[in-house]
């Protein structure tokens, strides 16, 4: 199963190293990155495998939003489908 | 790989837009509890409420948290209670009671259904059941009522018009400690649908399976936001921008419905395409039309604006999901509204013109405060005004006013929470009371016979 991470804020030192180091950690793959910064607005987007972590969709998403908060930036982890909802017909 | 264009406008939708998921309403069938006596009866129709929604709070929970959208109001809708309170009517109240306790169990902000359809003809039974809604909205919490007095095929029941008027100032008395707040809860239709997954006028059609989910998206704010992109468009491109909008937001209710049907054990109903404000600033429909250049919804143009906002979203939305149903629609109810609000406070939103608008959107006079002291027949003019705009034009219209106890044109109200705020707007005062005394029904238009 396949969730997309999102990572928005002010851009700061060691922000890839932190979220990527969390989602080692719990058995998260990840994908593919995307990353922009516009003026000092960080967004990084990640594709991620979530079949091999020990947790459910929901509470990885209430730890990346724990995770968030700590690093001082917004992070999201939501699975794929409402994406290919909204964006592909 | 996603475009991350598209990710990011999703987490903006969300994030500052205020797009959510506004109501998942189960749909249940009561028929199988009509039983031998009032007593045992209400207690199959709790015990049923209870058993087959026991997990709604939980999925919604499970959903929103996995797919990052909030999902605002859990609900349930039942059969219209009427029938399963037809073969003891004076025992009315005690179903529900009932249905307000299983709402309270299961932690749903609302419970619809304690309805009576009667477009047509009012049976005795739904007589004396009609005379229990004041009582029973006063003793209760999360119920919701509605009555369907007329049709495009039936034409318009003008005793059950007659009716209505006497039970909307009823109501409003009997919960005059809370400024008439059992008005907000109480809904007179014409063409009413049965599988609305709006409150306070949802409930579950006989024609509809046991256990069904339907869903309700909301999203002004999003479109809002499309709009303020394309400053100078022709309307012609903002019709198009809305219907783009309408789609992305259709899809993601249509993902929800379909899922928390799969996890509750229900058959995926529809997804209702409407577009419901909250009295949230960044979340109202009223914005919308003065983004397309209205100094303030009400004046002249608000009709035309709402009109081609309203059939965008259908044409947008109808695309987005397998089945598309309840009111799908702009909603427009005042209290709820805060550009509704501010354009009645500051006069330039009558009834007059709301009636107008009610005739090119989904649903009706909503939420609309009026003076205590209008009579009852007055009330029941308003009725049969809308009802007349619904069946002519083939659409549903309602009617939900409170005529609030004590109050007159210049005094505001405050129902709190989703119900919101508003100012008691003026009635004309002239008199209707003999031509609603004829009674009689209103034969169905011409356009209605199409076999």
């Amino acid at each position: 199963m396949r969730a997309v991470v999102t990572v928005t804020g002010k851009d700061k030192k060691g922000i890839i190293a932190k979220v990527s180091a969390f989602l080692s950690e719990r058995g998260i793959n990840i994908e593919d990155i995307s990353q922009t910064i516009l003026q000092e607005y960080f967004a990084m987007i990640m594709l991620v495998d979530i079949s091999g972590a020990d947790k459910d969709v929901a509470a990885l998403a209430a730890e990346c939003e724990e995770l968030g908060k700590s690093i001082g930036m917004s992070i999201r982890l939501q699975h794929e489908a409402i994406f290919n909802a909204m964006h592909n017909i | 790989m996603f475009n991350k264009y598209d990710v990011l406008e999703t987490i903006d939708m969300i994030e500052r837009e205020h797009l959510d998921i506004r109501t998942i309403t189960m749909g249940i069938s009561l028929l199988p509890c009509i039983s031998g006596s009032a007593e045992k009866t209400a207690d199959k129709v709790y015990d049923t409420v209870c058993h087959k929604a026991k997990d709604i709070v939980q999925v919604a929970k499970q959903l929103s948290g996995e797919y990052g959208i909030p999902i605002v109001n859990k609900r349930v809708s039942v059969t219209p209670a009427s029938l399963i309170c037809a073969p003891f009517p004076e025992k009315s109240a005690l179903i529900g009671r009932a249905l307000d306790r299983a709402a309270k169990e299961l932690g749903i902000d609302f419970l619809g259904g304690y309805s009576a359809l009667v477009h047509k003809g009012t049976a005795d039974y739904e007589k004396i059941f009609i005379e229990s809604i004041p009582e029973v909205l006063s003793q209760t919490e999360r119920l919701c009522s509605s009555v369907n007095i007329g049709s495009s095929k039936s034409g318009i029941n003008m005793d059950a018009v007659r009716q209505m008027g006497e039970i909307v100032k009823k109501t409003a008395e009997l919960t005059k400690g809370s400024d008439g707040l059992g008005c907000a809860k109480l809904v007179v239709f014409a063409n009413a649908v049965e599988d609305n997954p709006f409150m306070a006028g949802a409930f579950h059609g006989v024609g509809e399976s046991g256990t069904v989910i339907n869903v309700g998206v909301s999203g002004p704010g999003v479109v809002k936001h499309a709009l303020e992109n394309i400053p100078d468009a022709n309307l012609t491109e903002v019709a198009e921008t809305i219907k783009r909008t309408a789609f992305k937001i259709t899809r993601a209710g249509q993902l929800i419905a379909k899922e928390a049907a799969k996890r509750l054990g229900a058959e995926f109903g529809i997804v209702d395409l409407s577009l419901a404000p909250t009295p949230v600033m960044g979340d109202s429909v009223a914005h919308i039309l003065e983004e397309l250049g209205l100094e303030c919804v009400g004046g002249h143009g608000s009709t035309a604006a709402l009109a081609m906002l309203n059939d965008a979203v259908k044409k947008g939305g109808v695309m987005a999901s397998s089945h598309v149903g309840g009111l799908s629609g702009a909603f427009i109810p005042v209290s709820e509204d805060i550009g509704m609000i501010n354009a009645a406070e500051k006069g330039v939103l009558c009834m007059d013109k709301l009636e107008a608008m009610t005739a090119v959107c989904s649903v009706g006079l909503d939420m609309i405060a009026i003076p205590g002291d209008t009579p009852a027949s007055t009330i029941s003019a308003i009725i049969a005004d809308e009802a007349a705009i619904g069946m002519i034009n083939n659409k549903t219209t309602a009617v939900r006013v409170i005529p609030v106890p004590g109050k007159g044109v210049g005094d505001s109200v405050e129902f709190g929470g989703l119900l919101g705020r508003a100012p008691i707007m003026p009635v004309h005062r002239a008199d209707s009371s003999k031509f609603i005394a004829r009674g009689g029904r209103i034969p169905a238009p011409i356009h209605s016979n199409k076999n």
